[in-house]
């Protein structure tokens, strides 16, 4: 690495440094407790769309910790944060628009 | 803060737009682009799933549980993977070595859960045409008419496990490599070894071992012309890399699995 690219590194390292070591045991430990009460709700006779929908947003909870605290983007600058999320879930959203005729089909029809 | 802070660094290039150095931006890259990959496989699971009548429901509580214990192991590997970085910023080398081979035997207890998985399933009848022919086995009642009216089913979720399988196995590679440099060259091998030799020879994972040979390969080729002692940076990207495999499992648990539980 060349010597701005290693300044940049140790800036990051420095940022890395003040972060508690506990944050990441409290995060860790509400993905385990989210992932227990999706399995519990598996179980629990609930509607399919309602129960897809509750296990979605749960899945959406889970994945904003890991990218926020464990991959750290929380704390980049705010130029990272928003091109590159914009950016996926912008892809996402077009999949979605070809997706969507057919997840209709979860409201009209009903999962099979 | 990070902005004014980059200002301050002397140097002759302009302050990076992004606050950091390249590789991580060039790991930030590759991995929006594997989300393209992994989303459109979710979604061409899930338009099968809502498109196609008598989807089955294979996966009985063991199963479950299974797939619950594979989730806590990619979960505690994120773990040690953030405390593993911690340690390589502290410039606590032996703590960092430390943490990475626990990430990496979360990661490599995860594949062994997951192969056993495929295999139960393998038996009891759910199969690839490409897979060989398990030898004397009883098709279990639930897969007998699957492969003929939905074979969508075996297709989507081989192809959706099998890719997030792949990238955990590349994961705990990169991770090896990072940790451990050219000594875990001969244990990759020694890692191929065993899983050629110690699957059956009708077992998907028979030939798929052989990913191992080829990833020793690359890493005995990349380590031999490259060599280099990792620093904070490259476990941060290596990091980056695991957790993203974690995110991605966080969607394949819910929707393949528990919207597929068999409930009794």
């Amino acid at each position: 690495m060349d010597t701005f690219q290693q300044a940049l590194a140790e800036q990051v390292a420095e940022q890395h440094r003040h972060h508690g070591k506990a944050l990441f045991f409290y995060v860790w430990g509400a993905l385990l407790v989210m992932t227990a009460i999706e399995v519990y709700l598996t179980y629990q006779h609930m509607q399919p769309v309602k129960m897809l929908t509750i296990l979605l947003g749960l899945s959406f909870i889970k994945a904003a910790l890991i990218i926020g605290y464990f991959m750290h983007l929380k704390y980049e600058v705010s130029r990272m944060k928003w091109l590159t999320m914009c950016s996926v879930v912008a892809c996402l959203i077009l999949m979605t628009i070809f997706f969507f005729p057919d997840a209709r089909r979860i409201l009209e029809l009903g999962v099979k | 803060m990070a902005d004014s802070a980059l200002q301050n660094i002397p140097s002759v290039y302009e302050p990076s737009l992004f606050g950091t150095y390249s590789k991580k931006i060039g790991m930030w890259l590759f991995l929006l682009s594997d989300t393209l990959t992994f989303g459109a496989l979710l979604y061409a699971y899930s338009y099968g799933r809502i498109s196609t009548g008598g989807w089955p429901t294979p996966f009985h509580s063991e199963s479950i549980i299974n797939a619950t214990i594979m989730t806590a192991f990619l979960l505690t590997s994120s773990l040690t993977m953030v405390l593993a970085v911690r340690a390589s910023v502290h410039r606590d080398a032996k703590m960092q070595t430390l943490w990475l081979l626990a990430t990496m035997l979360c990661g490599t207890g995860f594949i062994v859960l997951h192969g056993r998985e495929w295999s139960n399933l393998i038996a009891e009848g759910l199969s690839l045409p490409m897979f060989p022919k398990v030898p004397h086995h009883q098709v279990a009642a639930e897969f007998v008419n699957v492969s003929k009216t939905v074979p969508q089913f075996a297709a989507t979720f081989f192809g959706l496990t099998g890719m997030h399988m792949l990238h955990v196995t590349l994961g705990v590679i990169y991770l090896g490599v990072v940790a451990l440099r050219r000594k875990f060259i001969p244990i990759l091998l020694v890692l191929w070894l065993v899983a050629w030799l110690g699957t059956p020879a009708y077992s998907p994972f028979h030939y798929g071992a052989h990913i191992l040979l080829i990833a020793a390969i690359v890493c005995g080729i990349i380590l031999w012309l490259k060599p280099k002692v990792y620093d904070s940076s490259d476990v941060e990207v290596a990091g980056l890399y695991w957790h993203f495999v974690d995110l991605v499992w966080m969607f394949i648990f819910p929707l393949v699995y528990l919207m597929s539980a068999k409930i009794l």
